[in-house]
This record gives C-alpha cells, structure tokens and sequence, in this order.
C-alpha cells in the first residue's frame, strides 16, 4: 500500500495524525505529511483508519501494484 | 445474519457514513437514504464558517458527487420526512411505507429558537438557515447573537468578516469556561473583543419582541440590545418527534447501547439524535460532533453485518474542532473533567497554543488554538488512560 495526502483537499484537522501518529505529522503549514509511505502490518491499519477519519476524505490510499 | 434490505432516516452526515460503510464491508442489499430536507447530502460544519461569509457555495459543501450514490447502488429519496416507526415499519409523509430488516435512524437535531421563528429571529442548523442568514448580513447590519458557544461564536466571526455590527450574549459568565476552564475561555473571548463584537456575559436573554422593524432583545439583568436580526445559538434538540409511540427509550435522544443498538430489535441509531451508553461514565452521552457521528456509523455499519466492530484506537474520545477569526480551534477528550490543566506549547496570550487536561494525575484532555499537531498527537494517551468515572465517583 502506498499513502498519499491530497494537498487541495486536506484542511490540516490532524484526525490522521490521531490515529495513525507514526505514518502522519502536520508539517509547518499545516498540511498532512506522511511519514512512512509503505506502511506495513499494523501501521497499515493504522493507515486504513485514517483514511477513514479523515474529515475530507484527503488521504488516498494505493494498492502496490508489483 | 446479514439483513437484505436496510433504511436509513436522515441524510446527512451520520447517515451517507453508514451507507457508504454498509457498502465498504461488502453489503450487497438494497440500500435507502431517507432525508427531509430537498437538498443532496451536505456537511454541515461549513454552514456557520466558509459558507456564510461567501467563502465556498453550496455545490461546493456536498458530502458525495451523485454518482457516488449510482455508483453503490444507495437509493436517495429527499425532501421527505419519516413521520412513524411501528417495529421495522417505516412509513413517510407521502404515503409510502418501507419494510426493511433493519433501520438507521439518523435523524440528527434541531436548534432550539428564542420563540416562533420570523425573518429576523433565526437559527443556524441547515443550508437555507445559512443562506438565509447571509443573504441578510451586510455592512452595518446589527447582528445581536444569543449564546456565545461553538455555532454562536463562528457566526460572530464570520459576520464581523461580513462587516456586520455584532454584539454576543452568553448566559455565562465566560463562553467555553464550563468546557475548557476559565484561562483557555479567557484566551477564546479575547478575539470577539479585538474583531469589535461586543460581549455581553454572565445574563441570559430572556424575550425578543420586534418593533418599529426593530428586534428588541430583553435580557435578565434588563438590559435592551437593538438589533436589526437575531440569531439564537442556544443548542439543539434531538429530531425524536417522528419515533413518538415507536416504543423506543428516548430522553436526551434515542437511548442505545455502547454500540448504538435500541431496545428494538433491527434499529440502531447514530449521530447527533443518539444517545449511546458510555461505560466510562456510567451513563449515556449525546455527542453532537462531526467525528462522533463517522466513528458511529461506522461501529453500526459493522454491527448490522453481524461483525464485532474493530476497536479503534482513539474511538471514542470526544473531539471536536471550530474555526473562529481565522484560528482553529480543536479538543480531545473530556476537558470538563479536568483537575489540573498544563500549557505544553505556546503561551494562552498568544495566537498559538496548546493545554493538556489532568484528573487525578491521569491524562484526560487536550485543547488548543492553532496546534493541531500538538493537541491531537495525544489522543492515543488519552485512550491508553480511559477515564473510570463511576456514576458516584467524581465531584
Ligand atoms: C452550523 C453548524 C456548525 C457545525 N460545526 C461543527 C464543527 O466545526 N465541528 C464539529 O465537530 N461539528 C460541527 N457541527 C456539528 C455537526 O455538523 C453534527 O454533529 C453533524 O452534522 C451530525 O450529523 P447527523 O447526521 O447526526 O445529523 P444532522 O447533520 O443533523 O442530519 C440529520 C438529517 O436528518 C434529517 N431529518 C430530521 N428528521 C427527519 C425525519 N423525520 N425524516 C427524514 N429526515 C429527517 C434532517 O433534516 C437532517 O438532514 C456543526 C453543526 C452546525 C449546525
Ligand atoms: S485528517 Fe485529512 S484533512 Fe486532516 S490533516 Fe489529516 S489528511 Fe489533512
């Protein structure tokens, strides 16, 4: 899986950040930065919910297509 | 068992999660949006922010593009009400009765109003109540506000941004000082100060008459304030009027277990109408906000499938966000509760900053201004610690 933020989209709410704290920080100007952009296991799931909580539906999500 | 057809009353934000999460986990059924009001699914968070000063449009606040109803097979009927739930029976204003093995209520709430509504006696809870409002908010108009809480406090920001004159009334004598203490209550008044609101605290209003095309607004400590509209931010009410004689447990909202099930057997309920039992505190809880309601629909999706709905770290901790002058606003957990409260970043006379709430030496709360980071990273630790509150315990 590979972890992507919309940058048009996210609003900087941090509802990723509350979930998934190793795989999202907020950078300086408030916009979502990922942190591990494979997440594996449980980070994964992690992922998963963020995405989920997401008030904008801004964290996108791939399948790793190898 | 998985059920072959599920209804969901009310469209909004609790209800399109629930459809979209049913869908999500595989549920091939036939699938019912029920929603009064004629407009697609829309979000309602902007309404008192981006949407009343101009900033966004209505197109703009969907909560879905309409394929994305097509797409999962979710039958949209709008602009009609549910008025009775006998058993699994749901029957709407027009006539039509649905048959489903289960039903969502999701019906959300209203604004509790200062008396019978008129043009210029208004409150803030859908998207007519907001274009009505701007369309009447120019330079100069008098705006007086009763309630200085989260709707109360945005529409004064945004009415300001409007260049509306705006005088704010709140019962108490510190908006927010129940909810986050009195030094971050200070720190949130200050800007209604700065932007030219004037605040008036610590006496309620007490009746609105109009007169001369004026509204007079009467207060307790008998004050008048002149006001060209009036806006009530005074809480809501749960919308529970079309369940009378459905059988349901109904106080503050539709009573529910801590997963969101009724006493009836096929009707869970979610979002701002539910009341959901909380096992840390003993008694039952209407959270009326944004997250709770997703986090909910989510937990039910997953029940009415027959699953155990995940744990989600962090589910369940109440949060909430507000958009004021340009600042946000966010807090995590149960501030309320708090015995002791430290500032980790920023200062509370500054733009920026971020308080953690204590009880008992526990980790219980996070708020802050303009430090979403700081505040939300805490979540996982405010879980960690859930908070025992027994029904005698506390104080
Ligand atoms: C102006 C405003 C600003 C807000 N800002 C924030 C914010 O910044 N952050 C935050 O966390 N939360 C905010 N909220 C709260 C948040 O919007 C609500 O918690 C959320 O909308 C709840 O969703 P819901 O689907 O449960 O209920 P609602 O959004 O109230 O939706 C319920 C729907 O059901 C319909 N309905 C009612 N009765 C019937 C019936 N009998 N038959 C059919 N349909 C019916 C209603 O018309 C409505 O469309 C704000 C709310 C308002 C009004
Ligand atoms: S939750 Fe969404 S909007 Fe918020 S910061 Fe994360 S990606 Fe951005």
């Amino acid at each position: 899986m590979r972890v992507t933020i919309d940058e048009d989209k996210c609003c900087g709410y941090a509802a990723c950040l509350s979930v998934a704290e190793k795989v999202f920080d907020l950078a300086a100007d408030n916009i979502a930065a990922v942190l591990v952009e494979h997440p594996q296991g449980e980070l994964a799931d992690q992922a998963r919910e963020a995405a989920a909580a997401c008030p904008t539906s801004a964290i996108i999500l791939l399948d790793d297509t190898e | 068992m998985s059920p072959r057809e599920v209804v969901i009353v009310g469209a909004s934000v609790a209800g399109v999660a629930v459809a979209d999460e049913l869908r999500r986990l595989g549920f091939e059924g036939r699938l019912v949006l029920v929603g009064d009001e004629p407009h697609p699914p829309y979000d309602r968070p902007p309404l008192s922010k981006d949407l009343l000063t101009g900033r966004t449009e209505p197109d703009r606040i969907r909560l879905r593009e309409p394929a994305h109803y097509t797409d999962r097979g979710i039958t949209l009927m709008l602009g009609v009400p549910a008025v009775r739930l006998d058993g699994r029976r749901v029957e709407l204003a027009d006539g039509r009765v649905l048959t489903p093995d289960a039903v969502v209520i999701a019906t959300g709430a209203r604004a509790r109003s200062l008396g019978e509504p008129r043009p210029t006696l208004v409150t803030l809870r859908g998207l007519d109540d907001a274009l009505h409002l701007r369309r009447r908010l120019a330079d100069g108009t008098r705006l007086v506000i009763a309630g200085g809480g989260f709707i109360g406090a945005e529409a004064a920001a945004s009415a300001r941004a409007l260049g509306a004159d705006v005088t704010l009334i709140e019962a108490a004598p510190l908006p927010f000082a129940h909810l986050l203490g009195d030094e971050m209550a200070a720190a949130l008044v200050r800007p209604h100060r700065e932007a030219g609101v004037r605040v008036l605290t610590g006496t309620p209003v007490q009746r609105v008459d109009r007169a001369g095309g004026t509204e007079n607004v009467l207060l307790a400590d008998g004050q008048v304030v002149h006001g060209d509209l009036v806006l009530a931010g005074l809480g809501s009410i749960p919308n529970t009027g079309w369940l009378d004689g459905s059988g349901l447990d109904i106080g503050n909202g539709v009573r529910c277990d801590a997963t969101g099930a009724t006493a009836l057997p096929g009707v869970c309920a979610v979002g701002d109408v539910a009341a959901w039992y909380e096992p840390g505190l003993g008694r039952h809880v209407r959270h009326e906000h944004w997250t709770s309601a997703t986090e909910q629909a989510r937990t039910v999706a997953a029940r009415l499938l027959g699953r155990s709905p995940k744990a989600v770290p962090g589910a369940g901790v109440p949060y909430f966000w507000s958009d004021q002058y340009g600042a946000r606003i966010q807090s995590l957990g149960n501030p309320e509760l708090a015995d002791e409260t430290h500032v980790v970043h920023g200062s509370l006379d500054e733009g920026s900053f971020a308080v953690l709430y204590g009880r008992e030496g526990r980790l219980i709360g996070a708020a802050g201004r303009d430090a979403a980071a700081h505040v939300m990273r805490h979540r996982r630790a405010i879980t960690a610690a859930p908070f025992p509150l027994q029904p005698t315990g506390g104080t």
